[in-house]
């Protein structure tokens, strides 16, 4: 049976009607056809689908959509403005922080998260706050590089 | 020359960082078709067995179920060097994982629950789950059958009746005077085991079998070309029937070389009349079912004299290929040829068997069995060097090829080759290798349990590309009406950056702005033109030059037109800035844009066309190797490299801190800085998982113990160096683009063996396997310790 829930997606209203074992996950990516969100692993241990849920970084495989409902849901779709990419984007693509890609959009989600909860965070807490997104491919100096380029002490070190 | 649009080296921006960043990358497992079904597939839980009975009835009856294929009705043999593997097992399963059937469903539930409701009946048979045992005569076999095997004749040595797949032999002056040369004679045993790839991205394809034996694929892998061929070569259809695209892959590095699921999908697509059939691995069947890196055990003896120079080497390489050995015959072939290190040895003798066990087979993983045959051939030296009383770093020195000397398959190395000797004096000095603390390090006896202890240790590495004699790749260039460029071509950009690269050069040669050059992403084999694979670390390099060569196709053509207008021999126009001009008078010049689709003269009437370049590239003066003495030229070009590394172990947990990593490789020319260095960084990170953490477990049935991310750890953020640094030499590499050679893989080869070494001048322990997880280490040091109970 079908339950009715209500959220905001990316700023938009969205309201319907959902499965009870539905996931987030397959709610983002299939119901709302958002796939910028990736599955690495289905089971909370990769981070590829790290998604917000009212500012707080969740693995969307491990939460159920219907626990969503009320909430204000954002996936990487909704940060960049008006064909702008998000300061945090754009220090990804400035720091050749992406590689393959898949990992990208969770990571940027964590991240983002962080310097919103916490805009001067330091050096721990940004590698905690990307500790929970896996990424084979570029060995996270770059990612932090571009993570730590946001933060005001970043902005005015010398990082090329 | 120009000094505008110089990009060669330079740090332009990723050509899909954009995409990447903000979730408009489209990979395969976002794409979606009318009527597509989900497939998925049912795999053997036990290592060895004979199928007795599938019963898929209840399968079949399920609602939404449209398919259900096992073994019995797909009689395909397929593979790219050894042809021994089916889509589905049949008759018997050779490793936990296996898959036995295959189901096609309306959604992926169905699908699963279709799956669970196939009875599959096994006579458990023996398993043989240990490449000694395997090599013994009578010891079970994996293949009886493997006698009857396609296989790429020639270059690979299958012995029928044995469990091996390939015998690489290798053989070089005279071995017996060599020992008896020898000062000293060492003779030691490493293991590496199977470790997997662990893209993000699982293995992911959707195919669709349409009439007349067509056939369209849209797939998760890295070369569009070589599926094309072994899918036609599998099915015996003509290559034009089949269609591959590839748009952004979520990673590969070797797992999702040659094919994969694409062949089981679109038997499941024809099963349902050519509905298109996707197919995703989950997390644990990609560490279950899908290839991983192969195990090894090396048995290695080498003579020295007492300078530390080395006389003699006879190695013992038993690959353990697990149930399929398609892609292991060719590594245990290429890493035999760099068996012996980047050093020269007088006399050598490499036996480099390739074994089937019962176990979840191998392919090809970033530095294909360099990684593992450096393991103990950069371990050894160190333990040589320690007990002759020479300084590693030395030892080295004293061993590197040097111009005019053969490698062990005879290939005469020269100054161009590159500088083994001066990466590894890089990375030495920028960890502080001669101002290392000497005193107790390393301790003559193991350190006491207690405390931390710093260790130094440094390891050189080569790696040629493995590749067939006569790989090639080409690209094609088209300009649009704005002098912009499309950059065709068929390596896949799976994350290395080596499209980004491409456009610089393509740029650079055009002299255009980068940004005018688009490379285009999704491959297609009915629109791009043939690359081989995008394995190797030979794409930037054979891309490289064909783009070159592409580039002054255009700039040939762009004169030939100009020349025409502006009335001047074609040798006296230069392109420069998008524009073509007479050198005697620059005031005589045409803008690219005039010409890239054809020109037209005032009065209307027009000449030229659209300008498209074409280029090409050849592996050349490539032989296949003597199948008794392995002498022959393999390789296109030898990247040298070397780590240094600076770690604290702590003696009560075996844990250790990466403090400081330096890594050094002879690019040639480094195409793009900021990609060569992410690769490097990337690959050391994963040089280490497969140094501190990470290996695959089997239980004594043969049953995979770790197949998740909860058993399996890779590095996270918060397994980083304190320090990391990245250098490289530039030694031209006479063929190479710019005299670039590839570095893709290399990052990741003797991290391993770096640590190792410097365990022992941290603690006074050689650990000869893998990986140095803190069990192992702590254990290691434990049972040294002169009072423990356990001590061997």
């Amino acid at each position: 049976m079908e339950h009715p829930i209500k959220l905001t997606v990316n700023g938009q209203a969205w309201e319907g009607s959902v499965l009870p074992d539905l996931t987030l996950l397959r709610f983002v990516r299939e119901t709302l056809a958002l796939t910028g969100t990736k599955e690495g692993c289905g089971i909370g241990e990769c981070g590829a689908c790290t998604v917000l849920l009212d500012g707080r970084p969740v693995n969307a495989c491990m939460v159920l959509a219907v626990e969503a409902d009320g909430c204000a849901l954002r996936t990487i779709e909704g940060e960049a403005k008006a064909g702008k990419l998000s300061r945090l984007q754009q220090a990804f693509v400035a720091h050749h922080a992406v590689q393959c890609g898949f990992c990208t959009p969770g990571v940027i989600m964590s991240a983002q998260a962080l310097l919103e909860r916490a805009p001067a965070p330091s050096d721990e807490a940004i590698v905690e706050a990307v500790a929970g997104n896996l990424c084979r491919c570029t060995g996270y100096a770059s990612i932090l590089k571009a993570v730590r380029s946001c933060t005001p002490h970043g902005r005015t070190g010398g990082e090329r | 020359m120009s000094r505008l649009h110089q990009y060669v080296g330079g740090e332009h921006l990723r050509q899909d960082a954009p995409d990447k960043v903000t979730g408009e990358a489209i990979y395969v497992g976002d794409m979606a078709f009318p009527g597509m079904l989900w497939g998925r597939f049912k795999s053997s839980p036990i290592a060895s067995g004979r199928i007795l009975r599938i019963d898929t009835a209840r399968a079949r009856a399920l609602p939404g179920v449209r398919a259900v294929l096992t073994g019995e009705e797909l009689d395909h043999q397929l593979g790219l060097y050894m042809a021994d593997k089916r889509i589905l097992a049949r008759g018997v399963v050779r490793y936990q994982g296996d898959p036995v059937a295959a189901v096609a469903a309306e959604s992926e539930a169905m699908a699963s629950e279709a799956c669970n409701l196939i009875e599959v009946e096994y006579e458990p048979l023996p398993a043989v789950l240990d490449v000694e045992q395997a090599i013994e005569p009578g010891a079970p076999l994996v293949h009886p059958d493997l006698g009857s095997y396609r296989y790429m004749k020639g270059v690979f040595h299958p012995q029928p009746g044995s469990n091996v797949a390939h015998h690489q032999k290798i053989r070089r002056g005279d071995l017996e005077k060599g020992f008896a040369e020898a000062h000293r004679v060492f003779e030691t045993s490493f293991w590496n085991p199977a470790v997997p790839h662990v893209p993000l991205e699982t293995h992911v394809v959707i195919a669709r079998a349409l009439s007349g034996d067509r056939v369209d694929l849209w797939t998760a892998a890295q070369s569009p070309f070589t599926v094309r061929h072994l899918m036609a070569a599998g099915f015996g259809i003509p290559h034009n029937n089949i269609r591959v695209r590839i748009p952004y892959v979520g990673g590969g590095f070797g797992g999702k070389a040659g094919i994969n699921l694409e062949p089981l999908a679109t038997m499941l697509s024809k099963a349902t009349g050519g509905r298109p059939v996707k197919i995703v691995a989950t997390r644990e069947e990609e560490f279950n079912t899908l290839p991983s890196r192969q195990g090894l055990k090396s048995r290695i003896k080498a003579g020295v004299t007492r300078e530390g120079k080395l006389t003699a080497l006879e190695v013992r390489y038993l690959w353990d290929a697990g149930a399929h050995a398609d892609y292991g015959v060719n590594i245990g072939r290429a890493a035999a040829t760099a068996g012996a290190g980047p050093y020269f040895v007088p006399a050598v003798k490499v036996d480099s068997l390739v074994v089937y066990t019962n176990k979840v087979f191998g392919t090809a993983f970033r530095g294909f069995g360099h990684l593992e045959v450096l393991w103990g051939i950069e371990r050894n030296l160190d333990m040589m060097a320690h007990a002759l009383g020479i300084d590693p770093f030395e030892m080295r020195q004293r061993n590197f090829l040097t111009p005019g000397e053969p490698t062990i398959t005879g290939e005469i190395f020269t100054a161009n080759h590159g500088r083994p000797d001066l990466c590894l004096k890089t990375v030495a000095d920028a960890i502080g290798w001669s101002e290392r603390p000497r005193e107790d390090h390393p301790p003559k006896r193991p350190a006491p349990i207690g405390g931390k202890r710093r260790g130094y240790g440094i390891a050189s590495l080569h790696k040629s590309p493995a590749m067939p004699v006569y790989t090639s790749c080409s690209c094609i260039l088209k300009f649009n009406e704005d002098a912009s460029v499309n950059l065709l071509i068929s390596g896949v950009d799976y994350g290395q950056g080596t499209y980004t690269a491409l456009a610089g050069i393509a740029a650079q040669e055009l002299s255009i702005p980068v940004e005018k050059v688009h490379v285009t992403w999704d491959c297609d084999t009915a629109t791009q033109p043939y690359d081989w694979q995008t394995v190797a670390s030979r794409f930037a390099v054979m891309g490289g030059n064909a783009v070159i060569a592409a580039a002054r196709d255009c700039l040939d053509q762009l004169k030939a037109v100009a020349a025409q207008v502006l009335h001047a021999p074609v040798e006296d126009l230069v392109c420069e800035n998008e524009e073509v001009y007479v050198r005697k008078d620059p005031g005589a010049r045409l803008h690219y844009r005039q010409l890239v689709i054809g020109y037209s003269f005032p009065n209307g009437s027009s000449i030229g066309g659209p300008v498209i370049g074409r280029g090409r590239y050849i592996a050349q003066g490539l032989t296949h190797l003597d199948p008794e003495t392995g002498q022959g030229r393999n390789a296109l070009n030898w990247t040298y490299g070397a780590h240094g590394v600076v770690i604290e172990v702590d003696t009560e947990t075996g844990d250790i801190d990466v403090l400081k990593i330096a890594s050094c490789m002879d690019a040639g020319k480094v195409l793009h800085l900021a990609a060569a260095r992410t690769q490097v960084e990337g690959g050391v990170i994963q040089g280490l998982g497969s140094a501190l953490i990470e290996g695959f477990k089997f239980d004594e049935s043969g049953r995979l113990l770790n197949p998740s991310f909860v058993d399996f750890k890779i590095p996270t953020a918060k397994d980083l160096p304190r320090e990391a640094s990245q250098h490289f030499i530039e030694t031209p590499q006479l063929d190479g683009p710019h005299g670039a050679r590839g570095i893709g893989e290399h990052p990741m080869i003797a991290i391993p063996s770096a640590i190792g070494n410097a365990i022992y001048d941290a603690l006074g322990i050689q650990i000869h396997e893998l990986p140095l997880n803190a069990e192992r280490v702590f254990l290691a040091l434990k049972h040294a310790q002169p009072n423990d109970a356990a001590r061997p």
